[in-house]
């Protein structure tokens, strides 16, 4: 029997982190500096959000979970388990990309390895999204390489936006203590030192090729608490938009 | 600047000045029109759905997967420089005028199903 209480917990913060970012991706709606990629993030946040309420889904069906609306848009702010990282404006596009590439490959690691979960509702899901994770890593791959040859303030850019981003990356790998240990010991996942140091390996040839510096992690204060319910300022105002709808009347049925 | 103004994003993006003078184009700068075909299973041919603008393939691919391919089923979709596709001018059109009435080129222009059906049963 597999500890449900430490697995709700993983599956809550995975699936926050994705609703999260699902909607900053939609935010570029109508907004994007293309019409291809206006289409682009609409499609990757609608993948997140639907990405989040399976997770929702397993937690209710599996775990004696609320239902996954409820539990999306109802709770208190600091029952949220997101990390800062998906808080953040999405500020320029520079900033955007650079965390969707980030976040998009810690995602792909993450699923890669829920592939062979000893939780076996996990195994399904994992499977049935390799397809458009791929796609999420791909595109931004390609921005990331063809902006880092687009000139020299592009390409400046571009490092600012990682050193911006790369702590805040740090806390995708926040340790989760004992609840972490037990599924690392129950082969629910390796654990998040080792999700984050595939993720490092692999993002490390991509900046590479980029001509982009990784910043040094030993120098680096990661940006944690987002696991424990500590959020920026930024979460409340985005919950209140996001759930506005839902809230003017919980019980309907749409 | 005035005189270089356009409703095409593209042409502004280049700062072309009022005198005409040369302009050098950035890389990545330069986008170019690729047309993309979407194949809906293994086998059948990839028909043309329309085009996207991308500064090379790989971006046009990536920008092609989400604009044409995530509705309905797909298994694969190409991107070509629409610069790269030789056609026809449209005052060619009267080579292709006449073939409505050519009907003998087509299968379907032939009554023979039911000398084939009756050949079938006699060969029973």
């Amino acid at each position: 029997m597999i500890n449900t209480t430490a697995i709700s917990n993983l599956l809550t913060v995975m699936a926050d982190d994705a609703l999260i970012q699902g909607h900053r991706n939609s935010e570029w709606t109508g907004l994007g500096p293309i019409m291809e990629e206006d289409i682009a993030f609409s499609s990757m946040a609608q993948d997140k959000i639907g990405h989040a309420w399976a997770l929702y889904k397993i937690i209710q069906e599996e775990l004696k979970g609320s239902d996954p609306d409820q539990f999306a848009f109802l709770r208190n702010e600091k029952d949220y388990k997101c990390c800062h990282f998906v808080e953040h404006p999405n500020g320029e596009y520079d900033f955007s990309l650079m965390r969707h590439f980030l976040f998009d490959h810690a995602e792909a690691i993450r699923y890669e390895q829920l592939q062979q979960s000893s939780f076996q509702p996990l195994q399904p899901l994992a499977k049935k999204l390799k397809g458009e994770i791929k796609y999420h890593t791909l595109h931004a791959n390609a921005w990331v390489s063809q902006l880092c040859r687009a000139g020299e303030e592009s390409h400046a850019r571009m490092q600012s936006a990682l050193t911006a981003c790369f702590p805040l990356a740090l806390g995708l790998f926040e340790p989760g203590g004992e609840a972490e240990q037990i599924l690392i010991a129950e082969k629910v996942y390796p654990g998040e030192k080792a999700l984050k140091e595939m993720w490092q390996d692999r993002i490390y040839n991509i900046l590479t090729a980029a001509a982009l510096n990784l910043p040094d992690e030993n120098t680096i204060e990661p940006v944690y608490g987002g696991r424990k319910g500590y959020h920026t300022i930024y979460l409340q105002p985005l919950l209140e938009e996001m759930g506005a709808v839902f809230r003017t009347d919980p019980a309907a049925t749409w | 600047m005035d005189n270089n103004q356009s409703l095409d994003p593209r042409v502004n993006r280049l700062k072309l000045n009022a005198s005409g003078e040369g302009a050098i184009v950035q890389e990545g700068e330069n986008w170019n029109a690729f047309e993309v075909f979407h194949q809906e299973k293994r086998g059948a041919h990839h028909e043309h759905v329309g085009c996207v603008h991308a500064p090379n393939a790989q971006m046009a691919l990536i920008f092609a997967k989400e604009q044409f391919g995530r509705r309905k089923k797909c298994v694969n979709l190409w991107v070509v420089r629409s610069a790269d596709i030789l056609a026809f001018d449209a005052e060619d059109e009267d080579m292709f005028a006449n073939n409505g009435e050519k009907t003998y080129r087509d299968a379907s222009g032939f009554k023979v199903m039911e000398k084939i059906n009756k050949f079938k049963k006699e060969a029973k």
